[in-house]
């Protein structure tokens, strides 16, 4: 018994050790891509810190609550048209709302982040109100058509750009830093991620992260301690549903353009298997399910358009030898304990 | 004024009816034994009073009528269950799962492991991983950190050695004489039943057949109800 203790602990030592590892890499490797002037490196980091926050997003919900959400590119794209809109609004000097009150678009991009926060909260809450009062493969079902509803919108919407998507000219703007410089905006997506790692570690251990954990092993257990099961999960996909919705705003801004693909079901499934490969419940596994993931694109894509069949291979080989994911494979853990 | 009250309880399982008339009250700070043969529907009375069950008739708690509501409200009322086959949440260590449960009272991690030392000793272990008789404890001990007024023991000692009953039994007593909190018991020792409980209640086949204080349990009743 007590071996099997201590190898508790000594695999989650280890697992904290490659969390430390991973986030030392995706640090250092732009930084040397900044000394070598490889810029693209530096956008590649970017778009896999800014995927990990993503999938640090959904891991709240299907990690902690064990919601399998197919619908989670929903608040990535609200986020992404949060910042879109504010920002061609801001850059064609032309108010969000004229009425009753004079809303102007804004670049400046903490405005954009709570907007989107708060946009995909609320979007969030009404989904999550109406899809949690099921479960199972409903809950995926419904998830999966509010997040066609929301694709079907956005390509219909020609206000803003509709199926061409809506680009804005330049980067929007932080104080003090030259977002448009790549490391700069490397930084700024990093610290995000890292800022969102650090709440979703104390979330973990909180009474609350306990208590989701516990009513994803038993519902009636929970409500026997005197719990509401629905609120608990609920919370935890509004959560979810605001940080997804902040990676939206982050992804857009790298991009410059926001498009209805970002609500598109095959991104749903894109974050999801990315959490999954590198380990559903693991404080990190989005980091290094995105880093597999960036980098399979980059380095496959190049040579076949097919690539995404290696991806599957490799998701395929997880699920079946490694259920708790690259983390739990390299950690020697099996599937993430609470 | 009782602190609970179930009158003329009927409930079914789909289209089978288990509980055809079942009457029940337990005094604030009163120990009450639930007592019948197997398949008698002890295990479903427990589960209407917490709600997981619909039924019909009369379940009150103080003031409050149980019927309508969910069963986390009645929990957050004041009822603690320790449910049959103890229920663990197993990837959780012991603290956490404690943790989980923990409302506002008396009933701290520190006070429930004084009571438990064992969990004590064992606060980061999964709870998975302990004996059949420490996940007793741990459930016992996550009901209580709900600080229930009622506290229901389903088979709280089924399955687990002479000594850990023992110990069980003795933190019973020991909850009894210093708690004031009130206590439904279900156990096959009919023997330690008599010794902590103040009333029993006999059901069979879903009907209360007994009710009375645990001393008048005469040896033809026992017979008769309990097959001992």
């Amino acid at each position: 018994m007590s071996g099997a203790v201590t190898n508790i602990r000594s695999g989650a030592r280890r697992e904290w050790v490659i969390n430390l590892v991973l986030l030392a890499g995706l640090g250092l490797v732009p930084l040397w891509a900044w000394f070598a002037d490889a810029p693209f490196t530096i956008t590649l980091a970017t778009r896999a810190a800014i995927l990990a926050l993503a999938g640090t997003g959904l891991n709240i919900a299907l990690g902690m609550g064990g919601l399998v959400s197919f619908g989670h590119a929903v608040f990535f794209g609200i986020g992404g048209y949060a910042m879109g809109i504010l920002a061609s609004h801001a850059q064609n000097y032309d108010p969000l709302v004229q009425w009753p009150v004079v809303i102007e678009g804004t670049q400046f991009m903490p405005v954009i982040w709570i907007v989107a926060i708060l946009a995909g909260a609320v979007a969030a809450l009404v989904i999550g109100a109406l899809s949690l009062r099921t479960s199972g493969v409903y809950f995926i079902m419904i998830t999966l058509a509010f997040g066609q509803m929301f694709y079907y919108f956005a390509i219909s919407w020609p206000a803003y750009g509709g199926e061409d998507g809506l680009a804005i000219y330049v980067r929007n703007g932080f104080p003090g830093l030259n977002t448009l410089d790549p490391i700069q905006y490397f930084a700024l997506c990093f610290a995000v991620l890292l800022v969102v790692l650090f709440f979703n570690a104390r979330l973990i251990r909180s009474p609350f992260g306990l208590a989701l954990n516990a009513a994803r092993q038993s519902t009636q257990r929970v409500e026997a301690v005197g719990m509401d099961p629905f609120r608990l999960r609920l919370a935890a996909f509004v959560l979810s549903g605001a940080i997804t919705a902040l990676a939206g705003a982050l992804f857009a801004d790298l991009n410059r353009f926001a498009s209805p693909a970002m609500f598109s079901w095959q991104l749903s499934g894109e974050i999801m298997v990315f959490v999954i490969l590198g380990g559903v419940a693991r404080l990190c596994g989005p980091l290094a399910g995105a880093v597999v993931f960036v980098m399979l694109e980059h380095f496959l894509g190049g040579l076949s358009e097919y690539w995404h069949i290696f991806l599957g291979l490799l998701l395929l080989l997880v699920v079946l030898l490694a259920k708790g994911g690259l983390i739990g494979l390299l950690s020697g853990r099996g599937a993430a304990h609470g | 004024m009782s602190l609970l009250t179930l009158e003329g309880v009927t409930a079914f399982y789909g289209s089978s009816q288990a509980l055809f008339d079942v009457n029940l009250e337990i005094g604030a700070g009163e120990v009450v034994a639930l007592m019948g043969r197997n398949g008698m529907g002890k295990t479903t009375t427990v589960k209407t009073i917490c709600r997981l069950l619909p039924a019909k008739g009369v379940i009150r708690f103080g003031d409050h009528d149980l019927l309508p509501l969910p069963s986390y409200r009645a929990a957050r009322l004041g009822i603690g269950l320790v449910p049959e086959g103890r229920r663990c949440f197993g990837n959780l260590s012991v603290e956490k799962n404690l943790t989980a449960a923990a409302r506002p009272g008396d009933w701290t991690a520190g006070t429930v492991t004084e009571l438990f030392p064992r969990l004590g000793e064992r606060r980061s272990q999964i709870a998975a991983s302990l004996s059949g008789g420490e996940q007793q404890m741990l459930a016992i001990a996550r009901a209580l950190m709900t600080n229930p007024k009622l506290l229901i023991l389903d088979e709280a000692t089924e399955g687990l050695a002479p000594l850990v009953r023992q110990e069980i039994w003795k933190v019973i007593a020991r909850l009894k004489q210093e708690s004031g909190m009130a206590i439904l018991i279900i156990d096959k020792s009919i023997r330690e039943l008599s010794r902590i409980a103040d009333r029993a209640v006999i059901l069979q086949r879903g009907e209360t057949v007994w009710n009375g204080p645990v001393n008048d349990l005469t040896s033809d009743l026992t017979e008769r109800y309990l097959g001992v």
